[in-house]
Formats: structure tokens, C-alpha cells, sequence
């Protein structure tokens, strides 16, 4: 099924949890925090939330900062961590 | 200067100096400088794992939670809904319900928009968040963000990142005479004499990231921070004495020769 993650089409195995897609991703799911159709899903849901074809997924983590960096989200991601 | 701890919704901190994690070269020298600075408050911004290198190195290898106390920000946002969305992915991250909200208003001055941080505020503090905001140095806005429950504020001394210092002292006491919370001085500081200015001013905390990083040496320059802001403090509890125009002798007159 196609998803889109971190803003990014991606194509992924079908049927995943999100648990199953953190896995899948190699992500550590204790230090990240996923937004699921701009909601939050909750760490004891992962397993039982299913992704559906066409869902927008965010996964986030801590990175460096201090005040703003200049970047909005939309344009930072992974730009930000090598700034 | 035992018993002099800052205590902000029921949390303990152990150093008035707050430092950022931006604009490091690496995460090895970040680490060095919050050691050598002393803080226990370190302020990470909320941003997309690298999908792509999962085997990037992570923030949170280099500075333990269990260490320093993790301070979320919502740098980056521009509007209300963009911050209210990256603090509750903070929270969810499970590491703290502490947040140091920002919303900018512009991109020239990175100035907070203020209107747009009581809304997001408002929605934060009844979900639970312990909401640190950054903000003007205006005294109405401080209140007004007291009243919705932000246990602290944080004014700007100047524009993030300008090393100005504090260009309004005034502003700053009129803020800690409104409001009965820490103020916490976010942003524009430049070097060790302005952090002991916030403090000298009776400022609770100073909040900083480029004046250290973007030093010519990020390490030493943390260790100035940090005695910045224990020399600062130490004077503001010690009572400075009153400004005079005309000189007043430190030496007796009696038993001058001469006389």
C-alpha cells in the first residue's frame, strides 16, 4: 500500500500496524512520538492501529535546537538535524 | 547558594542557566558544552526521524534524560495549530509534560507571535502540559498567559539569535513585578555580562544556545555562561548598592597626614 510519511510518498507492505511499521522502518518507537492523520496515536495503540492505503503518517523525534531554527516543519525534517 | 533553587510547577531545577542544543558542530562538542555550563536544562526542538538514515545518531544518545531535565520547543512553528501539534508529539514522546512554547510571528525577527501563543497556550495548559511560554517583554501579554495557567514566562532579551543582550531591563522588571511566576529570560543574550545583567536584574532564569555555540569557543564560552549566571544571582540576593551621582570615600578622612 502507498502512505505518506514525514510528509514523503512511500510505498509499504500491506496490513501494517503501526508497530509493525516502526519495525519495518528499523525506528526505535521508545524515543519517537506518531501522528496518524494528524492524530496523535498513544504508545500502548501501536499495535492495535492499523495503516490504511492513503494514510499520512508523521514520526518524530528530539533533535537539536534551541530557540527557532529558521525552518518551518514543513521544510525541516531532516534538513534540520545537519544544521 | 544552597537553597536558592528554582522551582517551576513542582520541578526542581538546580541551574538557572537553560541551554539550547542548535548549532553545535557535532553532538559530541554539544555534550561537552552543557557538561561545562553546568545546566541541568537542556531544549531540544520536535522534528522528523530520518527515515532515509536510520542509523543517524540520536540527540538523546549524547544527553541523558535521566541527567538533565529534556525541555521540548516548538521552534519552528508559525502558527497556533502547528505548535499545539508538535507539543502533544512532545508529550506523547513520553519523556516530559514540560514545553517551551513558541510561535513565531515572523521570519525577519523570529519575534513571537504573541496572540497566537495565548491560543496555543490555552489548549496546552487544559491538556496537561506544564507550558513555558516564549513571549514579548510585555508585561500584559505575561499576565494574560499567568492567568490561562502557564506556571513561567519566557521574554526575550532581544531577537533570537542577534546577541543583543537585554535591551529592555525596564520592560523586564515591570514583567517581574506583574506576574508572581520565574521569568525566564529566552533569547538575544550575547555574552556572559548580559546572562549576569538578567540575573542581576532579578530575572529567574536565562535561557541561551547561540551565544555559546556560536562562540569562537563554544566550551569556554559555557563555562563564562555559567559563572555569568551564579555571579549575577549571587549580586541580586547580595543587594547592590543604590546609583549616586557624586563620589562617596571608601578610605577615612581621620589620621590623614597633613591634616
Amino acid at each position: 500500500m502507498n502512505i505518506t510519511l514525514n510528509g514523503e510518498k512511500r510505498e509499504v507492505p500491506d496490513s501494517l500496524t503501526v508497530i509493525g511499521l516502526l519495525l519495518h522502518l528499523n525506528i526505535q518507537h521508545q524515543r519517537v512520538a506518531v501522528e496518524l492523520n494528524e492524530s496523535i496515536v498513544k504508545k500502548d495503540s501501536y499495535a492495535s492501529t492499523a495503516i490504511k492505503d492513503g494514510d499520512a503518517l508523521e514520526v518524530v523525534s528530539f533533535m537539536g535546537g534551541g530557540s527557532d531554527c529558521g525552518f518551518r516543519i514543513a521544510e525541516c525534517g531532516i534538513k534540520h538535524a545537519a544544521v | 547558594m544552597i537553597d536558592d533553587k528554582l522551582v517551576i510547577a513542582g520541578i526542581e531545577f538546580n541551574s538557572r542557566l537553560w541551554v539550547g542544543t542548535g548549532k553545535y558542530k557535532d553532538f559530541a562538542e554539544t555534550k561537552k558544552a552543557i557538561e561545562v555550563s553546568g545546566t541541568d536544562v537542556v531544549t531540544v526542538s520536535v522534528r522528523r526521524v530520518n527515515i532515509i538514515d536510520k542509523n543517524k545518531e540520536n540527540l538523546l544518545d549524547y544527553i541523558d534524560p535521566k541527567k538533565y531535565k529534556i525541555l521540548p520547543n516548538t521552534a519552528g512553528c508559525y502558527t497556533a495549530k502547528d505548535a499545539i501539534r508538535t507539543a502533544m508529539l512532545a508529550a506523547e514522546a513520553g519523556i516530559t509534560k514540560l514545553v517551551k512554547l513558541e510561535v513565531i510571528g515572523d521570519e525577519k525577527t523570529l519575534f513571537p507571535d504573541n496572540e497566537a501563543t495565548l491560543e496555543a497556550a490555552k489548549v496546552l495548559v487544559k491538556e496537561g502540559l506544564i507550558v513555558l511560554p516564549y513571549v514579548s517583554d510585555d508585561p500584559i501579554m505575561a499576565r494574560k498567559l499567568v492567568d490561562i495557567g502557564c506556571p513561567a514566562v519566557m521574554p526575550l532579551a532581544a531577537p533570537i539569535g542577534s546577541g543583543l543582550g537585554i535591551r529592555n531591563p525596564y520592560n523586564l522588571r515591570i514583567i517581574m513585578e506583574t506576574v508572581k511566576v520565574p521569568i525566564i529570560v529566552d533569547a538575544g543574550v550575547g555574552t556572559a555580562s548580559d546572562v549576569a545583567f538578567a540575573m542581576e536584574l532579578g530575572c529567574d532564569a536565562v535561557l541561551l544556545n547561540t551565544a555559546i555555540a556560536g562562540a569562537k569557543d563554544p566550551i569556554a564560552m559555557a563555562e563564562a555562561m555559567k559563572y555569568g549566571v551564579l555571579g549575577g544571582r549571587l549580586a541580586f540576593k547580595a543587594g547592590r548598592i543604590p546609583r549616586k551621582l557624586y563620589a562617596t570615600a571608601s578610605s577615612p578622612i581621620e589620621g590623614l597626614i597633613g591634616s
